[in-house]
């Protein structure tokens, strides 16, 4: 088959060389990206202290910083254990709405009598606010772990299911006609072609899912919890003991923005390939 | 070579095809009266108007579409459903973003369940055959669209298909580049001897590739005109556009289409 022409019988132009920066570079482009929301954060830190240091808000209304930093000294243990409680059932809620909705998603897009019947009972479920049902899942439920995992279930659920549509939907369909001429059946069509094709999308239905699964989780202890970040906030909140009420805050919001980065992380890796994700700006803007 | 008898032994044969679409509006006819026989190992180009009905003609023979009335044949059986003894070229490279050159050459042979060292072997020679030779651990974006497009031939030639479909393969790219593939099509045309359906809007192209040539009038898709070529299988690129047979062919599908379709 391969005659003559071993050669290539036209000159091709260069794939583009990647750029492959040091270490000294790297930290550079990393101050670079970086420096605006740090100086933000930082900023924000400085006007609570500037606030509570003048005076200008009663201290048992907002405390400082250094008093809400002291609470979290004193107090890791207590906060540590219902830092685990909160995190374990946002995760298990993540998971099994990632496992369910991802499940959803493929039967729907792959029967649309499936579909029909099932998106308006989805936009439903999806409309009634959880906090309102909350109760109602404590009462069938218990004290336990379920009634907070459903709830963070609930919440985290229809994220991913949308997205995870959209991305099975998203597929060239040049792409799938190609793989019949190729005798590929409906699994390997969708392990090969559509699957990873959905990814890109399914993850930023995971992210928004992540971060609304730890409210889920928290609504949930708000109910009826004895564990958990919800029932340390509202046993402060009973208490008047703002700086715990404070801390409280703090800590469930780094659960929030480390689960957001996980996510972020485990999508960096998974998906390299991706538009998103290759390499630095290629534009430039003024 | 070129000279066989189109009427028997025909690779792809189309009798009396109609296509009719039914739109929420209206009906369509993307076909009308098509009757088509082409020879094993012949390269045949359709040219015509846009919307005419060309890639539909296409994807007819691939049994990606039935038609309305009339039958198909690919190799003297009647097409019912997706045929797997085809190669598909599409006008975008429609490549897998996750996967290398190499890998979404092989994708044709993962789907058929090919032996992994043949399908290795068979994708090295097509790499070399092709002129891709140091793109094969590329991704998509990292390559040209004339680049991408190689890949894309090669992944539809890793079988051996018999017969090779090509909807538009070189509509998206640079008169340059248009130019070298179109070379290197020829070549690897004469190389496997597959037999080539090649849609395409560019008479030039037609021309230079095709033994013979389809002219389709607008819609309803018809033939106007089977117009042979008449120039030898293997052909320079420069002194074919200086034949008078060249000339001829060129002149007589500007004839036809400017009569079905100044616009266009």
């Amino acid at each position: 088959m391969v005659s003559q022409s071993t050669t290539p019988s036209v000159p091709v132009a260069g794939v583009a060389e990647r750029d492959r920066p040091g270490a000294g570079e790297r930290v550079r482009e990393a101050v670079v990206r970086s420096w605006r929301p740090v100086a933000l954060l930082v900023a924000c830190l400085l006007a609570w202290w500037a606030i509570t240091a003048a005076k200008l808000i009663k201290a048992y209304l907002v405390p400082s910083p250094a008093k809400t930093l002291q609470v979290m000294g004193d107090k890791t243990g207590y906060l540590w254990h219902h830092t685990w409680v909160t995190t374990y059932e946002t995760l298990l809620g993540f998971v099994i709405a990632t496992v369910v909705g991802v499940l959803a998603a493929v039967v729907m897009v792959y029967s649309s009598a499936v579909e029909r019947t099932l998106y308006p009972v989805l936009l439903f479920a999806q409309v009634i606010p959880k906090v309102a049902i909350a109760p109602l899942l404590v009462v069938w439920l218990g004290f336990g772990l379920a009634p907070k995992v459903v709830v963070a279930v609930l919440i985290a659920f229809f994220p991913v299911v949308i997205s995870m549509v959209t991305g099975l939907k998203a597929v060239d369909p040049e792409m799938i006609q190609l793989s019949a001429t190729m005798g590929a059946g409906p699994l390997q069509t969708f392990a090969k072609i559509r699957f990873p094709a959905s990814l890109p999308h399914l993850f930023s239905g995971l992210k928004v899912a992540v971060t609304l699964a730890v409210t889920g989780a928290v609504v949930g202890e708000f109910v009826g919890a004895n564990e958990g970040l919800g029932y340390v906030i509202q046993q402060a909140n009973g208490n008047l003991d703002t700086p715990m009420l404070f801390a409280g805050l703090l800590v469930m919001s780094l659960i929030g923005v480390v689960l957001f980065v996980l996510v972020e992380f485990a999508e960096k890796l998974l998906l390299p390939w991706h538009a998103s994700r290759r390499g630095t700006a290629v534009t430039t803007t003024y | 070579m070129a000279e066989q008898d189109a009427s028997h032994g025909g690779s792809v044969r189309l009798e009396d095809v109609a296509v009719r679409f039914r739109t929420r509006k209206k009906d369509v006819t993307a076909l009308r009266d098509v009757s088509l026989d082409v020879a094993e190992g012949e390269f045949v180009a359709i040219v015509g108007p846009s919307g005419c009905g060309k890639s539909t003609l296409l994807k007819l023979v691939a049994g990606l579409l039935k038609p309305s009335s009339g039958t198909v044949r690919l190799r003297g059986e009647p097409v019912t459903g997706p045929r797997h003894d085809i190669g598909y070229v599409f006008q975008r490279a429609a490549l897998l973003e996750w996967r290398s050159a190499r890998r979404n050459i092989l994708l044709q042979a993962e789907m058929r369940r090919m032996p992994a060292d043949r399908a290795r072997e068979r994708t090295a020679e097509l790499i070399a055959m092709t002129g891709l030779t140091g793109f094969e651990d590329a991704y998509p974006h990292e390559l040209s669209g004339g680049m991408q497009q190689r890949v894309a031939l090669c992944r539809a030639l890793l079988h051996e298909p018999p017969v090779l479909l090509m909807d538009e393969p070189f509509g998206a790219l640079d008169a340059l580049t248009r130019e070298q593939l179109n070379v290197e099509l020829n070549r690897i045309w004469r190389e496997t001897r597959t037999t080539v359906l090649l849609v395409t809007h560019s008479i030039a192209e037609a021309a230079y590739l095709a033994n013979r040539i389809i002219v389709m009038t607008d819609r309803p898709g018809t033939i106007a005109e089977v117009i042979d070529v008449g120039l030898p299988d293997e052909r320079d690129y420069a002194t074919t556009m200086a034949r008078p047979e060249f000339a001829d062919a060129t002149g007589r599908i500007r004839d036809l289409l400017g009569a079905a379709s100044a616009a266009d």
